[in-house]
């Protein structure tokens, strides 16, 4: 009975499987074999040269600089991100202070506010901050000037001392509303009887988020730290509009965007998808840590 | 029977799912474009070689044109193409005016399918460097020796601008044919410097103390695209550092010679544009701004003096204000008695056009350039764009109504054969990457002259000494 179970399961996968591996595990394949070219990408031949991109790679400053910037977006974007997500999702669900389980006022329309942003394709969501940051007739240090901290102005994307931090705010701007509303549906699943018991035995509403709702809520904010992770180490598009060179004194580049611009910009094939290489392999080891590093803890069931 | 199959969890599912969607994005993304192998003969169609037909072009052959549609728009190509049909009406002409020029046309090189012409320009070009390397590009010797359209005792080199083939010449072969002639130099509004009492000054101090007089005015002297373009004020450096010490200090740099950098010109040149960075002579903010945005601010009035090419005044017609009447003025000297004279311009030849070595009608691709160097075609794009072609004065001392093109043209005379460029930044596209963030760093003030001529020679020095990178020489 359940060998006849495996079969259907099998061809029912079939056609899929055989679509991810032509479209999906085929270029991933292939990936790894052109890294050990010099192609330049406009001849049919590929010369083969071995792990020579690979030690070009290790010896190369502006790489391991990349690389430092995403391992900064690593840290920064996911952590600032769920834990501005989870604030805004408890306000918005159980936040309120009239006694029953329910969200701040006008939690309804906030929602909405927050989600704003996710619905912007990213290339508009630059665009829009290239104007916020014009160091001329920018919103931000207009702003700032007209509620008398002018001092506080920057060139916020031609000075390497913020360049990257301004980049990093757009992306958790982008990117908090659909955590809030990520974490917003995992609270809502979360019996209601458990939040009135805190509230008789007198738990605030500090108490009640730190001791009962984040511990219930694991599972998504995992889902989520993979999720921005992935995200901290591709930011492309954004990058790519904001800070088309790598940003003032490379103080911008990461991996996703120094792949392009060597590929594209610099016609190195080989070499740009050995960048591509570490890329896909530094994704793969930080899904595996995240999903090992929980793995043993038992989840809490309700 | 109630037992849960284990291994199709909507969790697992869910974790195939994010490495996948990775996969697809990074590496994946670069393999896709490499799938198409094949490396298809190119027969070229051949016809009869006649007087007016010197290539022996298919007379019935199609023709592939693709042309970048940027600031010059793709008018002109279609009358270009209008006056091919009319010579050869039998030939079947497709016509393609594109902005990504290198994410269209890769997969075709890389299938052996390239267009018969290309109009290789734009943010989105195929690095000239790449393809001649890679042997993708026929020579045109035979197109500049060839006879010119308007006259067969002239041949189609004769009736070229001096030395505006050099960007395309790599060791000593002609690859492309760059058909408009750009004049590089300071732009300002003569309606602004006439309202000041202000004067195009001859000497680099000259410059420096009209800037401290266009500041004291409340205007910023200068303005730069640092995010984009912060590489159009290299322009004024390398022709300070030419007009100081000749042509020579250039060449050296383009051919990697070892301290071509740190040569005496070259740092006087780079203190004078650092001294401008460190007397604040830059509109606040230039560092973040891109071409556009600095650009605009220049015809604002918010900054006096900006420094591009020729192609400005066509760039931004729609923004300037009436009235502004854009003028030329040329990068005065550091000295008076430089190995150049004080006329001397940093000219550069660009909308490069290429026809392919794999070309189906490589023959037909040659005989359309040779048409768009007719006078026709030349002084055609010149009404229409206001800009100059590399056709010797295919519309005379007429300046169409415009102060720039009017003030272009009396520059471009008075510097006669004194006309130089340097072209390491389409040879080595790591060089020109390194070269703008540096020239960034130095008018942002964040490191001096000697640190930016230290980092850009020994970037230099590692090009000249990695064997994977095919060198050049003029």
């Amino acid at each position: 009975m359940n060998h006849g179970k495996t079969r259907i399961i099998l061809l029912f996968l079939a056609l899929p499987l055989a679509l991810y591996g032509a479209l999906v595990v085929s270029p991933y394949a292939q990936a790894f074999s052109i890294a050990l070219t010099s192609w330049s990408g406009f001849t049919a031949d590929k010369p083969f040269v071995g792990l020579d991109n690979f030690q070009r790679l290790f010896q190369d400053p502006e790489f391991w600089q990349a690389l430092g910037h995403n391992g900064l977006l690593l840290l920064v974007v996911p952590l600032v991100t769920i834990a501005l997500g989870l604030f805004f999702a408890a306000m918005l669900n159980v936040g309120g202070s009239d006694g029953k389980v329910a969200g701040v006022r006008g939690s309804a329309l906030y929602r909405r506010v927050y989600f704003l942003p996710h619905i912007l394709p990213v290339v508009i969501t630059a665009i829009l901050w290239q104007f916020i940051y014009n160091p001329q007739i920018g919103l931000l240090n207009g702003g700032l000037d007209a509620i008398g901290l002018g001092g506080l102005a920057h060139t916020w994307l031609g000075d390497p001392a913020v360049a990257l931090w301004s980049l990093i705010a757009v992306m958790v701007w982008a990117g908090v509303g659909f955590y809030v509303v990520l974490f917003s549906a995992a609270m809502q699943s979360i019996p209601k009887d458990i939040f009135e018991a805190a509230d008789l035995d007198g738990a605030g509403r500090f108490q009640t988020l730190t001791r009962i709702t984040l511990p219930l809520l694991r599972e998504s904010v995992q889902v989520a730290w993979v999720y921005l992770g992935i995200h901290a180490l591709d930011a492309f598009a954004l990058f790519m509009v904001l800070t088309p060179t790598g940003g003032p004194d490379n103080s911008t580049m990461v991996l996703s965007q120094y792949l392009y611009l060597s590929a594209f910009g610099n016609g190195k094939f080989g070499y740009a998808t050995a960048i591509g290489v570490m890329l896909s392999l530094l994704s793969l080891l930080l899904t595996a840590l995240t999903f090992r590093g929980s793995r043993d803890k038992n989840t809490i069931e309700f | 029977m109630n037992a849960q199959p284990p291994s199709f969890s909507r969790r697992s599912l869910l974790r195939a799912t994010a490495v996948a969607a990775f996969a697809v994005s990074g590496s994946g993304l670069l393999a896709a474009c490499a799938s198409a192998d094949g490396d298809a003969e190119s027969g070229s169609a051949k016809g009869k070689v006649s007087a007016t037909n010197p290539f022996g072009i298919d007379e019935s052959a199609a023709l592939d044109v693709v042309v970048f549609k940027g600031g010059y728009s793709d008018e002109y190509a279609r009358f270009d193409e209008k006056l091919y049909s009319k010579k050869y009406p039998k030939a079947k002409i497709s016509h393609s005016g594109i902005t990504e020029i290198q994410t269209e046309l890769q997969p075709r090189f890389v299938a052996g399918d390239p267009p018969d012409v290309i109009d290789n320009s734009g943010a989105k070009k195929i690095a000239m460097g790449t393809l001649v390397a890679e042997g993708q590009l026929a020579e045109l010797a035979d197109l500049l020796k060839a006879p010119s359209v308007d006259d067969p005792d002239t041949t189609v080199e004769d009736t070229l601008l001096p030395s505006t083939l050099d960007v395309t010449t790599f060791d000593g072969k002609v690859m492309g044919l760059p058909y408009v002639f750009t004049v590089n130099g300071f732009w300002y509004s003569q309606t602004l410097f006439d309202k000041h009492g202000w004067t195009w000054p001859t000497t680099w101090d000259g410059l420096t103390e009209l800037a401290a007089k266009i500041k004291k005015a409340g205007i910023a002297p200068f303005a730069y695209g640092g995010t984009t373009a912060p590489d159009y004020f290299f322009s004024p450096l390398m022709a300070l550092a030419a007009k100081q010490g000749g042509v020579d200090v250039i060449k050296a740099i383009d051919n990697l010679e070892a301290k071509a950098w740190q040569a005496e010109p070259v740092k006087a040149a780079a203190e004078a544009i650092a001294g401008l960075a460190s007397s604040g002579y830059f509109l606040k903010g230039s560092e973040g701004l891109d071409h556009t945005q600095a650009q605009t601010a220049w015809v604002q009035g918010k900054a006096a003096l900006y420094h591009a090419g020729s192609y400005v005044e066509n760039e931004m017609k729609a923004i300037t204000p009436d009235g502004f009447d854009m003028v030329f003025g040329p990068v005065p000297p550091l000295t008076a008695d430089g190995a150049l004279p004080q006329s001397a311009l940093h000219a550069v030849a660009g909308e490069i056009f290429v026809v392919p070595a794999k070309a189906k009608n490589l023959r037909g691709g040659k005989e359309f350039l040779r048409i768009m160097l007719s006078k026709e075609a030349a002084s055609n794009f010149t009404e229409t764009t206001h800009a100059l072609t590399i056709v010797k004065g295919a519309t005379g001392d007429n300046d169409l109504g415009s102060t720039a093109l009017g003030s272009v043209l009396k520059a471009v005379t008075a510097a006669g054969d004194d006309l130089f460029n340097y072209r390491f930044m389409s040879w080595y596209a790591d060089l020109a990457t390194t070269l703008k963030s540096e020239v960034a760093n130095l008018l942002a003030g964040r490191i001096d002259a000697a640190e930016f001529l230290s980092t850009m020679q020994a970037k230099a020095d590692d090009i000249a000494a990695d064997p994977s990178i095919t060198k050049f020489k003029i």
